[in-house]
């Protein structure tokens, strides 16, 4: 996995709220066995219309808003854990995306891939908004490493919360898959003993 | 300590915790499919990393299969390489794989639980947002992301941080007409789409204590549906009675040694829950969904809320709705029957009582879809099927099918489905789709009434 530690760039705004991953990437695009090619698919049938052409009033075929920034409305990731939805970001260029609210498994499956996801207070969140629409060349500055997030016009920022291992596996591009192997031994002994602990809770 | 059902089960299976991290959490069944598998497999093997307990592992072909012809090769050239891979992928790491025809092959969780391999006290994950389905049985059991596929794979644990403990009581007597289905959409309507998220839900109360399993694990499926991880409600005689004799449950003397430590699985009295809700069943009528959440629900006798934000504005235009209107009498030209919400025997059986002697209205185009080859056989067994045929429908082969129409079962653009399946998001069940969800009974009525209509009336 890449490293991630801060990054200031531009942003793309996707006002909606409870954006659910059939969205991001519809089911009829999931039977590819690899993970190339989900970013010409991203939000599919909002971008182009029946014939394949781009829709224009939305917001990624709008050529003033560029950037590896996503900021979109509250609940962002909901409905199925389809990881295809964070490939398909990350695939299209996003590195951050920016809600109010991020459901459970696409905030894992996010972080899983390097894309990261940014919580902010709903009234922060209306800030950014606010901050592109006035200027949509705004940029905006994500610095993990102090977990915080500026407009930079303004300098107006925000703390977010994140997972203090996470945190750290993004920093230094680890990924889980390495830290389980490395504990086999103590995964055997937990087998091991997991009969007793079933008798143990019955007496 | 007073411990909730989820500390329990959650507890026993901490390998270790990370300090100022997750847990390592053990998962004693994993399973898995076709569409979340490949890239997972691909990983090990670049990694040259080997599968570390196959036999932990159980595998379906459900969610790009055709629910017709299934002894034919697959048309469709991408489903059939997936399907192809998976096969591969199993047989290469010594993986029990129930492929499309085999005996018992069928959506994920619909099979597994009828193969006894769900049990109480265990810890269950798929690559699949609905594996909370098998919390039914009391079980911790939630769905991951490919990379999770990957750690469950490689270690058989993840690493993950534990969730918070919310509890759903619902207690009273359902009226008639009103089946789980209605009161997890109810639960979903009241609470939001994100109230969930965060959280483990346990469900108690009579309403669930009276409930079959195959209600629970309606109701437990939905539970991501308002944002939860995984759902679980309290073993107990109901849940024995549904494993026991099942083909991969424990037996005899197993059995007994394994039901006494599921009888351990309960709520302390006095545990605490970190949020905790409480419904009458009273309450709860016949629900359907007018919006493009789960959480956009109105009783089937309702009117659409005239107060609602730019989303919701987005969703009725998307919908064809307005705000206030009722949806009674609306005309509907397709209804599905299936999904790993409600595709179990009880499901048809319901579906059946109230088509039985009528017939399916002229223009409406019905999908019945069993959840897996075993349901179907009982369909036939119990004579369901000419129940359905005389009134004009067709049985389909089981498969996640119009659910989410990654086959060639496609809820037309612009044409409304009343369906019994889990998620009304925009193109779910096809491009340009709008999906109206709602229990079995209701898709029945309204397949016979060509339209939306209060069935309640004509109950006996």
């Amino acid at each position: 996995m890449k490293k991630f530690t801060t990054l200031q760039d531009t942003a793309v705004p996707l006002e909606v709220e409870n954006i659910d991953t059939d969205q991001i990437i519809p089911a009829r695009f999931l039977k590819a066995t690899d993970k190339a090619g989900f970013g010409e698919n991203l939000f599919k049938d909002w971008r182009f219309d029946k014939e394949g052409k781009p829709v224009e009033d939305f917001t990624l075929n709008q050529d003033q808003y560029t950037g590896s920034i996503l900021i979109a409305g509250n609940n962002f990731g909901c409905g199925s854990s389809r990881e295809h939805a964070a490939w398909a970001l990350k695939a299209y260029g996003f590195k951050v995306v920016v809600s109010s609210y991020f459901a459970d498994i696409f905030k894992g499956n996010a972080l899983n891939n390097g894309l990261l996801p940014v919580q902010v207070s709903p009234e922060f969140l209306d800030e950014l908004f606010l901050a592109i629409r006035k200027d949509n060349k705004e940029s905006f500055k994500v610095d993990l490493k102090n977990q915080k997030i500026e407009i930079i016009s303004s300098g107006k920022s925000e703390n977010f919360a994140i997972d203090p291992y996470k945190k750290t596996c993004l920093i230094n591009g680890f990924d889980d898959i390495d830290f389980l192997v490395s504990k086999l031994d103590a995964i055997k002994k937990f087998e091991e003993k997991q009969t007793q602990m079933r008798e143990a809770a019955i007496q | 300590m007073k411990k909730t059902l989820f500390d329990k089960i959650w507890d026993a299976h901490v390998v270790e915790s990370i300090p100022d991290g997750p847990d390592i959490l053990y998962i004693d069944q994993h399973l898995i499919h076709e569409v979340t598998s490949p890239q997972a497999f691909n990983e090990l093997k670049e990694r040259e990393i080997p599968v570390f307990r196959p036999n932990k592992i159980v595998a379906t072909a459900d969610h790009n299969t055709p629910t017709e012809n299934q002894h034919l090769p697959v048309k469709d050239l991408l489903s059939r390489k997936q399907l192809k891979e998976l096969s591969q992928n199993c047989e290469e790491n010594n993986i029990t794989l129930y492929g499309l025809g085999h005996p018992y092959n069928g959506i994920v969780h619909v099979m597994a639980p009828e193969l006894g391999i769900t049990q109480p006290g265990k810890t269950m994950v798929c690559g699949d947002s609905h594996t909370s389905t098998h919390g039914a049985f009391g079980a911790i059991a939630f769905g991951i992301g490919t990379s999770q596929v990957t750690q469950v794979f490689a270690s058989q644990c993840l690493l993950v941080e534990k969730p918070k403990r919310l509890r759903v009581n619902v207690n009273g007597d359902l009226k008639k007409g009103v089946t789980p289905k209605d009161v997890i959409l109810y639960v979903i309507s009241k609470l939001g789409t994100n109230s969930g998220t965060g959280y483990f839900c346990e469900y108690a109360g009579d309403v669930f204590e009276n409930m079959s399993m195959e209600g629970r694990m309606t109701v437990c499926n939905m539970s991501i549906e308002m944002g939860a991880r995984g759902g679980l409600i309290a073993p107990d005689q109901t849940t024995y009675d549904y494993v026991e004799g099942r083909e991969f449950a424990p037996k005899g003397e197993e059995f007994d040694k394994l039901k006494a430590y599921w009888e351990t699985l309960r709520t302390d009295d006095g545990a605490e829950f970190d949020q905790e809700y409480s419904f009458d069943a009273e309450d709860i009528e016949p629900m359907i969904t007018y919006g493009t959440n789960p959480g956009m629900g109105i009783k089937i006798t309702g009117a659409i809320p005239v107060e609602g934000g730019k989303s919701d504005a987005k969703a009725l235009s998307y919908m064809g709705f307005k705000p206030g209107e009722s949806l009674i009498d609306k005309p509907i030209n397709y209804i599905f029957i299936g999904s790993c919400t409600n595709s179990r025997i009880e499901d048809f059986r319901m579906a059946a009582s109230y088509i039985k002697g009528k017939k399916k209205a002229e223009n409406v185009n019905a999908l019945i879809v069993p959840g897996s080859r075993q349901v179907a056989a009982q369909i036939q067994e119990e004579g369901l099927d000419k129940v359905f045929e005389e009134a004009g429908f067709r049985l389909r082969q089981p498969g996640c099918s119009a659910c989410l129409a990654m086959n060639d079962d496609k809820i037309p653009e612009g044409e409304y489905c009343v369906s019994t399946s889990n998620r009304n998001f925009e193109g779910r069940q096809g491009q340009g789709s709008r999906t109206i969800l709602a229990s079995p009974l209701t898709a029945a009525a309204t397949a016979v009434a060509g339209k939306i209509t209060d069935f309640t009336k004509s109950l006996n």
